[in-house]
């Protein structure tokens, strides 16, 4: 790989390229799906590639190739710089990098066990018996439970000098029961919602979920969902549970702190951003409980790396410090623009794509209060547990999102369970209104292996520190 | 234009010849051999310039085996010999490392209608000829005092799908798209074109509708939320289109009780006829689906009434009948999908859609829907690019981009016009639909 990536490099240089960079990425997929008790489906995908990124004239080309051979590097290092000429003759602005990065090294994913090695029987075993628990459950009409794991070897080389080697793993899985009636369809799902919970890390990540444990409970929610009233309509008190705090934080956060989409290079695609540079510093986006950071470095993070895809070192930044915007997520071309240098959120979803800044590990960190004690403090209000449908404006603005489960909090006290939950907002209101978030303990790290942005689309795998949080005069239960 | 570049696509002879022999080295009692292979560009533009500009060629060859009850699924980026022997040893691994599992079975010989979804010119687009394309575009904002922001891509892929029960499929398409928004200081506008053929569209048409749209859609202002009627824009359409395709129109939504369809009753306005058809010319044709099963169409709602949906090789099974065509690729638990979708259209010229319309909302396109509640079908989502309030018959004033919260089957149960012209509109991921504008009766903004 080492001597295609030199290769790719020297020819991009005598071709005229002023930077160059490679990368040669090698992707392992395996998923595995129970449905109602049997085994409906096992794959397992590879994909291997290069792809050359150059900048000529102040201007990028771009194009990969799935053929790992010399012939074929030359040809695609052609088209890339022809690609980049063509760019250059209707160019705004030339292409600064700031100073270069010249990092090396090697990063392995810590895990105890790699998932690759682990028996297809020891897992296919394991989504049995939680499917077997939701089963148990008399009205539960369609299960299905599902594991995925990933392995991605990729080789980063520069003219600037950087020869990064990375191998990164993830682990995931989840379960789901439904429920139907003639006129409702109620689901519920562990750990999370999107199929299942997924980390950087070795099969441990999936024991540690316990999944067997957890199907009969979820089973009997969503059965007693579809009798449940149906969430009420007003404005409250609203407590989400950590995973739904993570989605909050990833749609209104997340994204428009990313500065490629406040420069307007995703405008025609997934929007644009209401965080603009000249409220940097000066817009209280939340209340004094609310700190944003982001960092690829927290264990079992799915934004956690060695380095990004520029070569850029993994690191932790604030976005949002007790409430007030103080950064962004940066890549080296938009980091310049603002006279910065990049905090590394630069990738691609594999080899054949460019790398856009995504999101890494944006995490609310803990407060003090604890789910127990703001429910106790609350009189009038709704907590919302395990999300359901999310929808944001092309700003980031006005949002809103519903969750599988509910439960009315009467004077301090969990009473009804509610059915087709929703709440909406506009995001700084809302994040103005947070008035609790809980403590170190009930904080954990939810992986987001869906996050989609770019043209060609791309689908990052973020993930989100959160604690159960608290927000007063929220608009909820807009569907009646 | 002049083509100084061709996608590499391997001869189809050479693909057959690699399905062949991959089929005949199987041990697998039956055995299914998928090749896609595409070669495709894309140029985005930003503030009236190009700043990103990428081209790859890529190959998937994915294998299904069936070996003593058992299945096992697994693909690679390669088409060599190595790389067939490797993915063969893999797809038959996991099926002899498992227990018994679901079977879905194989289709055997059908003859598929050949659809011409080819164009040279389209293959041949350089990357001169694209930024020439967006310059254009980028020219004529600059001069309006706007930017423009987009993409546009042309690709073109192959397509081969056999089985050991003797079934050959090959078919070979090209797609060109671009898609707009343009900004002024104080909002935008929106505009999007798909075709087969890059020289069907045309730069000027494209620059017309959306610099238009953004210059009337600067300084909107609010509008109280609540029900209104609505024009949607064939954008808007499109997109409930594919959520009524996601949540409903599939047979397996049906057998699993969590569609809206109730066939064979009225489940919407009779002005609604929607259908899927993967031979249609007019839409994005492809003879065959995913598991080599000859594409049928399939009548979803005839004048108001749910009449139909998509099967699948397992669905159709277990019902007892034949797949129309409509399968995704193995390993799929998610069920058929309708993604050649068709409005028919109706008999009020889009601009006269308003005449009638005293007070009401002009919506131009959709952003971020999702599902609030799929037996209901409930969905939710933003007006983006270009929302105008109607009085009178006529639009007078841009608004405030809005929340809705609304049943699809409610809201095309009020369905009072559909217009006489139908507009392509490409999916996100896959398929396309041809559709119209509408005229609705009641459309609920929440916020």
């Amino acid at each position: 790989m080492k001597d295609l990536a030199e290769a790719a490099l020297n020819a991009a240089q005598v071709k005229g390229a002023g930077y160059a960079d490679v990368r040669l990425d090698e992707h392992v997929q395996q998923d595995i799906i129970v449905k109602n008790g049997q085994l409906a489906a096992v794959s397992d995908d590879a994909s291997e590639g290069f792809g050359v990124r150059v900048l000529v004239d102040g201007a990028w080309g771009f194009a990969g190739s799935a053929r790992l051979d010399r012939a074929e590097v030359e040809e695609v290092v052609d088209r890339a710089i022809r690609i980049a000429r063509a760019s250059a003759r209707v160019r705004s602005t030339p292409v600064d990098l700031g100073p270069p990065v010249t990092s090396r090294g090697h990063y392995r994913t810590p895990l105890e066990r790699d998932p690759f090695t682990v028996p297809l029987t020891e897992k296919v075993d394991l989504l049995l018996r939680a499917d077997a628990a939701m089963g148990a459950v008399k009205g539960v009409s369609i299960r299905e439970g599902s594991m995925e794991f990933l392995r991605q070897r990729k080789v980063f080389a520069s003219t600037e000098g950087a020869f990064i080697e990375q191998e990164l793993y993830e682990a995931g899985a989840g379960i789901e029961a439904t429920a139907t009636s003639p006129d409702e369809v109620q689901n519920r799902s562990y750990p999370n919602s999107f199929g299942r919970h997924q980390g950087s890390g070795g099969y441990e990540y999936v024991t540690a979920m316990q999944l067997d444990r957890h199907g009969q409970r979820i089973g009997e929610e969503a059965v007693a969902l579809l009798t449940a009233p149906q969430c009420p309509s007003g404005v409250k008190t609203l407590i989400l549970d950590a995973s739904q705090t993570a989605l909050q934080i990833h749609e209104s956060c997340g994204h428009p702190t990313e500065l490629d989409r406040v420069f307007g290079t995703e405008a025609a695609y997934a929007g644009t951003s209401f965080m603009t540079p000249e409220k940097l510093n000066h817009l209280q986006y939340g209340s004094p409980q609310v700190t944003i950071t982001a960092d690829a470095v927290t264990p079992t993070g799915l934004g956690t790396f060695g380095w990004d895809d520029e070569g850029v070192p993994a690191q932790q930044s604030f976005l949002i410090k007790e409430g007030l915007f103080v950064g962004y997520l940066t890549s080296r071309e938009t980091a310049s623009v603002l006279g910065q240098q990049s905090n590394g959120t630069m990738r691609a979803d594999g080899w054949n794509r460019i790398p856009l800044i995504r999101m890494t590990n944006v995490s609310l960190q803990p407060g003090d209060s604890s789910l127990e004690q703001m429910i106790a403090e609350t009189r009038d209000g709704v907590y919302m547990e395990t999300n359901r449908s999310w929808s944001i404006d092309d700003k980031r603005l006005n949002f809103q999102f519903g969750t599988q489960l509910a439960y009315e909090i009467v004077n301090g006290k969990r009473g009804r369970l509610l059915k087709n939950a929703t709440y909406a907002g506009i995001t700084p209101e809302f994040w103005n209104s947070c008035d609790a978030v809980a403590g170190k303990s009930e904080w954990s790290v939810w992986g987001l292996a869906n996050c989609g942005k770019g043209q060609p689309p791309q689908t990052a795998h973020v993930a989100h520190g959160a604690a159960p949080a608290r927000f007063q005069h929220v608009k909820v239960g807009i569907l009646k | 234009m002049k083509s100084m570049e061709t996608a590499r696509l391997t001869e189809q002879t050479e693909v057959k010849r690699f399905i062949d022999k991959l089929l005949q080295a199987s041990p697998a009692a039956q055995t299914e051999v998928m090749v896609t292979e595409w070669d495709s560009a894309l140029t985005r533009f930003a503030n009236n310039g190009i700043h990103q500009n990428v081209a790859e060629r890529d190959v998937s060859v994915r294998v299904r085996v069936v070996k003593d009850g058992k299945t096992g699924v697994a693909s690679i980026n390669q088409m060599n010999e190595s790389a067939a022997s490797d993915v063969l040893k893999r797809a038959i691994a996991i099926a002899d490392l498992q227990s018994k599992g679901e079977v879905v079975p194989m289709p055997g010989p059908a003859e598929s209608r050949p659809v011409e979804a080819w164009s040279d010119a389209t293959a041949g687009a350089t990357p001169e000829e694209r930024a020439d394309f967006v310059e254009a575009i980028c020219a004529r904002a600059k001069r309006a005092g706007l930017k423009a922001f987009g993409a546009f891509s042309t690709g073109a892929e192959q397509f081969a799908i056999a089985n050991s029960l003797g079934v050959y499929h090959h078919h070979r398409s090209t797609e060109a798209t671009i898609n707009s928004v343009v900004m002024g200081d104080a909002g935008s506008g929106y505009a999007d074109r798909g075709a087969i053929n890059v020289q069907d569209l045309d730069k000027d048409e494209i620059a017309d509708e959306v610099i238009d749209k953004a210059q009337r859609n600067q300084n909107a202002q609010p509008v109280e939320p609540g029900t209104y009627e609505v024009v949607l824009e064939e954008y808007a359409v499109a997109e409930m289109l594919e959520f009524m395709s996601y949540t409903g129109f599939s047979a397996l939504a049906v057998e699993e009780d969590r569609s809206f369809m109730r066939l064979g009753e009225r489940i919407t306005g009779d002005a609604v006829t929607i259908w899927d058809d993967g031979l249609d010319a007019s839409g994005l044709p492809a003879p065959f689906d995913f598991e080599g099963v000859p594409k049928q169409r399939v009548d979803l709602i005839k004048k108001g009434v749910a009449t139909g949906v998509a099967y699948d090789m397992m669905t159709a099974t277990t019902e007892g009948r034949q797949s129309t065509g409509h399968g995704l690729p193995a390993p799929n638990t998610e069920g058929p999908f309708a993604t050649n979708l068709f409005m028919q259209p109706g008999s009020v010229a889009k601009p006269d859609l308003i005449s009638g319309i005293k007070r009401g909302i002009w919506v131009t396109r959709f952003w971020y829907v999702r599902i609030v509640h799929p037996k209901l079908s409930i969905i939710t989502g933003m007006t983006r690019d270009g929302t105008f309030l109607i009085e009178n018959g006529k639009v007078t004033r841009p608004v405030k981009d809005l929340r809705f919260t609304q049943s699809m089957l409610e809201a095309l149960d009020g369905t009072l016009g559909v217009s006489t012209t139908t507009k392509l509109q490409i999916g996100e991921f896959i398929g396309a639909s041809r559709v119209p504008a509408v005229h609705l009766k009641a459309f609920t903004f929440t916020s």
